[in-house]
């Protein structure tokens, strides 16, 4: 079965880190992955607003897109990304009204059906199995402690979370099998304060300072996660935590598929 | 000062409308507000935010930073007992009051100038531009 | 006699404070103590067979339990005796519990001490008790149940279908009570007269009930199996068996006035039916406010309109004595007068309301048909400000508990005003939302999500005019904001208090009466159905404020605990009574004026008078043996030498 892969702008710049081990490692497990030709902005966030459609139009488009080339399943690494496909896509699958009135806006486009299903890609590797993850490890990372982050977008709102929104734990079975320990961590589900790190660094630090104090209270050597933006506050802004709390220790953040890409024993 | 309750505006409609939420499903549990990420920085308590809006009393919630400091994180939207979509009625007020003025809540040109993720920006945009 | 003493641990509620070992050994040493043993749990199945057979085994003839207090454990451990073939009545029981580990915690050898001071006394006593066997007395199966609101007329239907008569006494002319009041019921919105009326005619009908409206009980005498009730009947002027109920006397009728049923907001006439269902379907003259009086007929136009000549103005009050075993008291509640709470203008101002008036304008039956007119000029309002707790929840000014009902009525009415008045406003001054019943929180819920109702949490400060409107100054607390409305009409929920003739009427049962007036029951949790008075039950709102199911389900509680009581011919008593002693007595009578149930009587036989007790009706309290100057009276079980043996133990060393 092919899969399309949608990047999404922050993936092909500032996170082409995740893009890079992401596709390695999906290389190794023998995925067969084509990233969707044309694709476009994936709308960033997903509107709210029940009285303007045409904010749908992005995320929608990169479905048609991905259905005329018949695919049926869109992968995706950006948290925003996998949010924004999945709610759009549940909008015009419950709401025939609306879907109908969108493929009228896109007319160069075949119409949109509703089909095409959109999943992240540690979904992708739960299904390949993680036992058969565990089996191709090369280089077990025993004795890592890691905080497993997820973020919001990947568990909220819940019809289109991945895994349980208060005590999700794909990560960790993840890591489990990558022969890593995964430590307590009360506030993997906590915001990290999102776009604000744009208008209002100081919050995203405060933010940011929480959520990296607890995964250290609990023993954790390293933070992992699967979001660009909540990567960056986490990591970048750690400068301006250790401005605001005089002691603060760094904290290594990684993308989980750097640390699978490692254990896999890739290069 | 004394809140002068009358009844229902048409502004109310409105974010009813934007939102597809009805704020009279809300019974003050405060369950939105304990678990808010962002409560702390918060002039109003998100659950205040509808409270005033069952009062009608859209103006006072006009001055306050509470709907702009919201970052759609869905939190309150997962453990509201009542279903009530607190990001969905957040969102509504903040597009009531962009469409209404001619600037923006927070000008790009006000926007830090570090490098960041594409994503961070265009939310921001998409969040507080109109 | 052999004396057998059981000490138990009560795990660790006694262990941990009293020494049970050291204990046990110094019980053993007393006279005529021949087996003594500590054990876990007495009250256990263990512990009870434990008991059991070491009473076998070593012939024991009286046992002491020291363990919790008699009125928890007193009965098992009394059956315990019985199984081992003893009579229950060479039991003592040493509170070591309540009366000595748990009040000397800090102290515990002093508690040790006194825990074998108490095993004395109770030692002490015991070496007087006599067996005793239970009085037979037979028992009269009917029934009496004062009250005809829902909760007397389930009590009355269910105690008549199970087979024995019942008298209903109610003191209004009809049936029905509050009930009958009422426009539709939370939270199915039943028609309330639809469902009443059919019970109220089937209580009418029934050939076990004997109905007596317009009438209130005089006097009880008596006990449990036995109680003389004397009904008063108030006239009527109305012969029941005559009037056919046709409404000719009425038409004729000059005087107006208003209608007490319709909370004064309708108008009857002198001569009436308080509403159009009533049952018995009689007239009644309100002589208070007809144009004759006793002396003086001055206006004969009801008397000559009535065809079956049903009207009698000479018709003086009736007494009527029954004989009853079992009494159920039903007599409803009232609510705390407006004029009680000035801060809401009720009494000032037309347009205050309470939630009670409110429901006659809501009723098809009503003074407006089931059109919410404001009283002042008629007008439909436009908003409706509810205040609830209006005396509830408030020691300082009113009650101080939950009126209970009053959540879900202003609910309903919330939601009938908004089905009668789509575009009308409402508001809701509340404290808590008060919704613990079946599907009564998703009604809340539904009408505030559905009908768009505003519930202010908080309270109101003042209600006063402006122009034709009233405006409410209160508070949210929830946005810590005052408020201001202005609106046409308050409707305020007030605190329901117990009816005003329920004093009274515990002094002619003896019965205990809480501080507000509600009738007490013995246990809230066990026995929360029956008095203390053996043989009269607790129904509806008599008790508590409640709500009509819950009415309805205690009414058929205490309907139950009355057929199981007539399940048998004879009642047994308590032996537990005053016995005299004919050659000490002189017949002074101090005893007849001390005894409060009327069971001692001053009788002459060979020129000598003496005092004589019912035993049917004694409850063994002992008064009369603590008035007795002459030592004559003793009570047994509790005979002055016991007590006194008693006391010595406890005092000497």
């Amino acid at each position: 079965m092919k899969l399309a892969y949608f990047p999404g702008c922050t993936l092909k710049t500032t996170a082409k880190k995740l893009e890079t081990s992401a596709l390695a490692v999906a290389e190794t497990l023998g995925l067969k992955i084509e990233e969707l030709p044309n694709w476009n902005c994936c709308g960033t966030v997903y509107s709210l607003a029940s009285d303007d459609l045409i904010k749908q139009l992005a995320p929608i488009r990169n479905l048609a897109r991905a259905q005329s080339f018949e695919y049926k399943t869109i992968v995706t690494l950006c948290s925003m990304c996998y949010n924004t496909l999945a709610q759009s896509n549940i909008l015009v699958k419950n709401d025939g009204e609306k879907l109908k009135k969108i493929n009228e806006f896109m007319s160069e486009e075949e119409d949109y059906r509703g089909e095409v299903e959109v999943k992240h890609f540690l979904t992708l590797f739960k299904e390949f199995g993680l036992e058969n993850i565990k089996k191709i490890v090369k280089k077990p990372l025993s004795k890592l402690k890691v905080a497993c982050y997820y973020g919001c977008l990947l568990l909220r709102p819940k019809r289109i979370g991945i895994d349980d929104c208060e005590q999700p734990h794909i990560l960790e079975e993840l890591v489990l099998s990558l022969g890593a320990e995964p430590v307590n961590f009360p506030y993997q589900v906590e915001c990290c304060g999102s776009y604000h790190t744009a208008v209002k660094p100081e919050i995203v630090a405060m933010r940011a300072y929480r959520i990296l104090e607890n995964a250290r209270e609990n023993g954790a050597d390293l933070v992992v996660t699967s979001c660009p933006l909540c990567y960056f506050n986490l990591k970048d802004r750690q400068r301006d935590v250790k401005r605001l709390y005089a002691g603060f220790k760094e904290m290594p953040v990684l993308y989980f598929t750097e640390i699978m890409a490692d254990a896999l024993g890739i290069t | 000062m004394r809140l002068v309750l009358k009844s229902e505006t048409d502004v109310l409609k409105k974010v009813e409308e934007i939102s597809g939420q009805n704020v009279f499903s809300c019974y003050q549990c405060g369950m939105c507000s304990a678990g808010c990420p962002m409560s702390e920085e918060m002039d109003l308590l998100p659950n205040q935010v509808i409270r005033l809006l069952q009062m009608g009393a859209f103006d006072e919630i006009l001055g306050s930073s509470t709907v702009w400091l919201c970052a759609s994180c869905y939190t309150c939207r997962a453990r509201c007992p009542r279903g009530v979509d607190l990001a969905r009625l957040m969102e509504a007020v903040r597009l009531i009051v962009l469409r209404k003025t001619k600037d923006d809540y927070i000008p790009p040109a006000r926007m830090v100038k570090e490098k960041l993720p594409q994503i961070a920006l265009i939310s921001a945009l998409r969040k507080f531009t109109r | 006699m052999r004396v057998g003493v059981f000490i138990c641990h009560c795990g660790r509620n006694i262990a941990s404070v009293v020494d049970v070992h050291w204990l046990k050994n110094e019980a053993a040493k007393l006279k005529n103590v021949v087996f003594c043993e500590d054990y876990i749990y007495l009250c256990s199945e263990p512990g009870q067979k434990f008991i059991c057979e070491k009473i076998k085994e070593l012939n024991l003839t009286h046992i002491i339990v020291a363990a919790c207090t008699p009125s928890l454990h007193g009965e098992t451990f009394s059956r315990t005796l019985e199984s081992a073939g003893l009579n229950r009545y060479l039991l003592e029981i040493a509170n070591i519990r309540e009366q000595c580990s748990w009040v000397h915690q800090n102290t515990p050898k002093i508690a040790t001490k006194k825990a074998l001071k108490l095993i004395e006394a109770a030692l002490a006593k015991l070496t007087y008790a006599k067996p005793l066997t239970p009085l037979r007395v037979p028992m009269i199966r009917k029934a009496l149940v004062i009250g005809g609101g829902i909760a007397g007329i389930q009590a009355a239907l269910d105690i008549a279908n199970g087979g024995f008569e019942v008298y209903l006494v109610e003191k209004e002319p009809s049936l029905g009570g509050h009930m009958a009041q009422l426009s539709e019921t939370f939270p199915t919105l039943d028609c309330s007269s639809c469902i009443l009326t059919p019970k109220m005619v089937e209580v009418a009908h029934h050939k076990n009930i004997h109905l007596f409206t317009y009438a209130e009980v005089k006097n009880i005498e008596g006990t449990v199996g036995n109680f003389e009730v004397t009904i008063l009947k108030k006239p009527r002027y109305v012969w029941e068996d005559k009037c056919t109920g046709c409404n000719d006397c009425v038409d004729v009728c000059p005087v107006i006035v208003p209608n007490e049923f319709d909370q004064g907001l309708g108008a009857r006439k002198a001569i009436y039916i308080p509403f159009p269902q009533a049952v018995p379907l009689v007239y009644t003259i309100d002589l208070e406010n007809c144009l004759n009086s006793k002396k003086l007929i001055v206006c004969e136009n009801c008397f000559k309109a009535c065809g079956p000549r049903a009207i009698d103005f000479l018709m003086e009050e009736e007494e009527v004595k029954i004989k009853v075993g079992a009494i159920i008291v039903a007599t409803g509640y009232d609510l705390i007068p407006l004029e009680a709470l000035p801060e809401y203008g009720g009494g000032r101002y037309q347009d205050v309301i309470t939630s009670l008036d409110l429901e006659r304008l809501l009723s098809p039956s009503g003074p407006t048909g089931g059109v919410i007119r404001r009283p002042s000029d008629g007008k439909i309002p436009k908003s409706i400000v509810f205040i609830q707790c209006a005396g509830s929840r408030d020691p300082e000014h009113g009650r101080p508990y939950c009126s209970k009902i009053c959540c879900m009525y202003t609910a309903k009415h919330a939601l009938l005003y908004k089905h009668a008045v789509p575009e009308g406003k409402v508001y809701i001054f509340y404290i808590d939302i008060r919704a613990a019943g079946k599907r009564y929180e998703e009604f809340v819920q539904r009408i505030v999500e559905e009908e768009r109702v505003l519930y202010l949490r908080g309270k109101v400060s003042k209600v006063f005019r402006k122009n034709e409107k009233l405006v409410v100054l209160g508070v949210d607390t929830l946005t810590g904001r005052t408020v201001e409305i202005e609106t046409d009409m308050v409707v305020v929920a007030p605190a329901i208090i117990s009816n005003n003739g329920g004093k009274a009427l515990a002094q002619i049962l003896k019965t205990p009466i809480d501080e507000f007036g509600f009738f007490t029951e013995i246990h809230p949790k066990l026995r929360p159905v029956e008095s203390p008075a053996i043989g009269i039950y607790l129904a509806g709102a008599a008790q508590s404020p409640k709500d009509i199911s819950e009415s309805v389900a205690q009414a058929s509680a205490a309907a139950s605990k009355v057929l199981a009581l007539f399940s048998q011919k004879r009642i047994a008593l308590e032996p537990i009574k005053a016995e005299v002693d004919v050659k000490l007595c002189k017949g002074c009578g101090i005893c007849v004026k001390t005894c409060p149930f009327g069971a001692i009587k001053i009788i002459k036989k060979k020129k000598k008078k003496y005092a004589q007790v019912s035993k049917a009706v004694c409850q063994g309290c002992g008064s009369c043996m603590g008035a007795c100057k002459f030592r004559a009276i003793n009570v047994a079980h509790f005979t002055l030498k016991q007590l006194f043996s008693q006391v010595d133990a406890l005092l000497e060393g």
